[in-house]
């Protein structure tokens, strides 16, 4: 499959299940809200080491938010619901609660939960309000800046993690550039987050290392300098891979957001340097979710 | 299907129990089992098509014409549908409801919607003492649902609310609030003497400046709340005139207490 003059390699991404939540942070105006968001995202781009992969998924205006203010959705992963669970109450506790005008809200309706405000009330040392309005129940925390209000709870659900492709191109600017495109592009579909720094992962790994202990290492097949030293999969005149990783909320959403980014980043052509679209597997022996490029840009 | 109506048919010397008439008790009954069931009239029974002429047969849509304020309980402990009031009723309206909407277009007597645990109460006109208390012993009041009050509400109001929401668009009586443990009460207008009295914990939402609070709510200063919107917004779906605040009311005046008791409630005044 050739799109733009980019071949599309008859490969396919592995992905597997997680748990997943989304919550609404609002604040006086987006500037803050995105410092509340920003920090309660921030050291969450992979698993492996950071316990939870986490994103920005799309700003809000105030007739979408709780409480009519501008706001932000977020989305947290994990592999495990306790996991997820330690990340949100830690991270809200820690990044929310703590930034100015902020309010926190489920972003999710499910059966599961995960404490928002249930467990940061007690911060309010007695102090803390109660409120139900409309079936779900607030949390008014008195807080030195007036009053921090959080929802007691949002949903978890199952969802999907490691959904991905990978961009190969003649140069790394030319790589960076197409990947900018297709995150643009990605950013515009719903219930999918790509958490790593701008949406690209520049260093994607391979399971396992030959030094014991480490479960992850450089994808040496992919590596550009080590075309000469190691079985690469990389055709001679590709200087530099980018990868893109996605995390959503279904099959169809990860679909739809690869789509988009593919084509946005096939977009720039064989003209603009970019020359090959490849994705991440393990011979599909760790996921039960197989994204296969053909498919998808059928 | 059309509205299971019971017309008023007598000049009620004593109050009328109309417990019994819910749609939980009446739906899958006949007309003649409808006929028959017993309400207790003073210190004698009626049939109830001795108290009412029937028609229709949408138990889950009961009206009341010609009522009366001796007509009690109605909607006791319903879990579901709608009542409809044409005229006044007695008092115990909603009592212990845990579902479906009560709407009474005139008036109604004491201890409308008390003990209430979900629902929708909506009274046209004004409502008696302990509107959402407790019944008399006891020490939990309305713990869910909404009473929106259009005109004005008696004495005692929310006494011992315990959850859910008590709308007044007219005035208030004395002792707004007493012994409440958690919950909202708005105002409208003006309210009497000693709001909050004894109240633990919950919220009073004054829209008019009261002419004295008690001196055992401590002034807390002005402050711009957030949840206010989101509480004001929650009434939107509703025929009540707070949620058409819901983008205007942020800034209030805030007082905690009652400081004689536990103090964790507040009276907000809106600015």
């Amino acid at each position: 499959m050739i799109i733009n003059g980019v071949h599309i390699d008859d490969s396919f991404a592995e992905a597997f299940p997680m748990r997943a939540t989304r919550v609404v942070i609002t604040a006086q105006d987006l500037k803050w809200a995105y410092h509340a968001a920003n920090a309660m995202t921030g050291f969450a781009t992979s698993v492996i080491a950071c316990n939870c992969e986490a994103g920005i998924e799309r700003e809000l205006s105030p007739e979408e938010t709780p409480d009519g203010r501008p706001g932000l959705s977020a989305m947290f992963f994990a592999m495990g619901g306790k996991t997820l669970t330690k990340q949100v109450e830690t991270r809200a506790g820690q990044c929310v609660l703590t930034s100015p005008t902020s309010a926190l809200f489920a972003g999710l309706d499910a059966a599961d939960k995960i404490p928002l405000g249930k467990n940061l009330r007690f911060y309010g040392d007695g102090f803390q309000i109660s409120k139900r309005i409309n079936g779900k129940r607030y949390w008014r925390v008195p807080v030195m800046d007036g009053e921090f209000l959080a929802e007691d709870s949002t949903g978890m659900v199952k969802a999907i993690g490691g959904g991905n492709f990978l961009v190969q191109a003649e140069s790394q600017p030319q790589a960076l550039a197409a990947c900018e495109a297709a995150i643009e592009a990605m950013r515009k579909i719903p219930n999918v987050i790509m958490p790593f720094p701008g949406g690209v992962v520049r260093s994607g790994s391979k399971v396992g290392s030959k030094y014991k202990g480490l479960n992850a290492s450089t994808n040496d097949p992919f590596c550009p300098t080590l075309k000469g030293q190691t079985r690469s999969e990389l055709s001679p005149e590709v200087e530099s891979v980018m990868e893109i990783v996605i995390d959503g909320l279904s099959e169809g959403d990860i679909e739809k957001a690869m789509r988009a980014g593919i084509e946005a980043a096939c977009s720039l052509g064989a003209q603009n340097g970019i020359r090959r679209i490849s994705a991440g597997n393990y011979g599909g022996k760790l996921g039960p979710f197989l994204f296969h490029l053909h498919k998808i840009m059928a | 299907m059309s509205a299971l109506s019971f017309t008023l048919k007598l000049e009620l010397q004593q109050r009328l129990d109309c417990a019994p008439l819910t749609a939980d008790h009446l739906a899958g009954k006949s007309p003649a089992e409808i006929a028959a069931i017993p309400l207790q009239c003073g210190n004698r029974t009626l049939r109830t098509d001795e108290a009412f002429h029937r028609e229709g047969d949408d138990a889950g849509h009961i009206r009341f014409l010609k009522a009366s304020s001796k007509l009690d309980n109605i909607g006791k402990g319903m879990r579901g549908g709608f009542i409809a009031v044409d005229g006044d009723a007695g008092a115990y309206l909603g009592m212990q409801m845990k579902g479906g909407k009560i709407e009474v277009s005139g008036s109604v007597g004491a201890y409308a919607a008390c003990e209430m645990k979900d629902g929708e109460v909506l009274i046209r006109g004004n409502a008696g003492d302990f509107l959402g208390a407790a019944l008399p012993g006891n020490r939990k009041g309305m713990a869910g649902g909404v009473v929106i009050v259009k005109g004005d509400a008696a004495d005692r109001v929310g006494d011992h609310l315990r959850r859910g929401a008590i709308l007044i668009e007219g005035n208030a009586g004395d002792y707004l609030g007493s012994r409440m443990i958690a919950g909202t009460i708005a105002v409208a207008g003006s309210v009497g003497a000693h709001p909050g009295y004894a109240m633990n914990r919950g919220t009073l939402l004054l829209l008019k400046t009261p002419a004295a609070l008690p001196p055992t709510f401590n002034d807390c200063g002005s402050h711009t709340l957030g949840f206010l919107p989101l509480l004001l917004k929650g009434f939107q779906g509703l025929d009540t005139c707070f949620g058409e605040r819901a983008g205007s009311l942020r800034r209030v005046r805030r007082y905690a207490g009652d400081m004689a008791g536990k103090g964790q409630g507040e009276i907000l005044v809106a600015l």
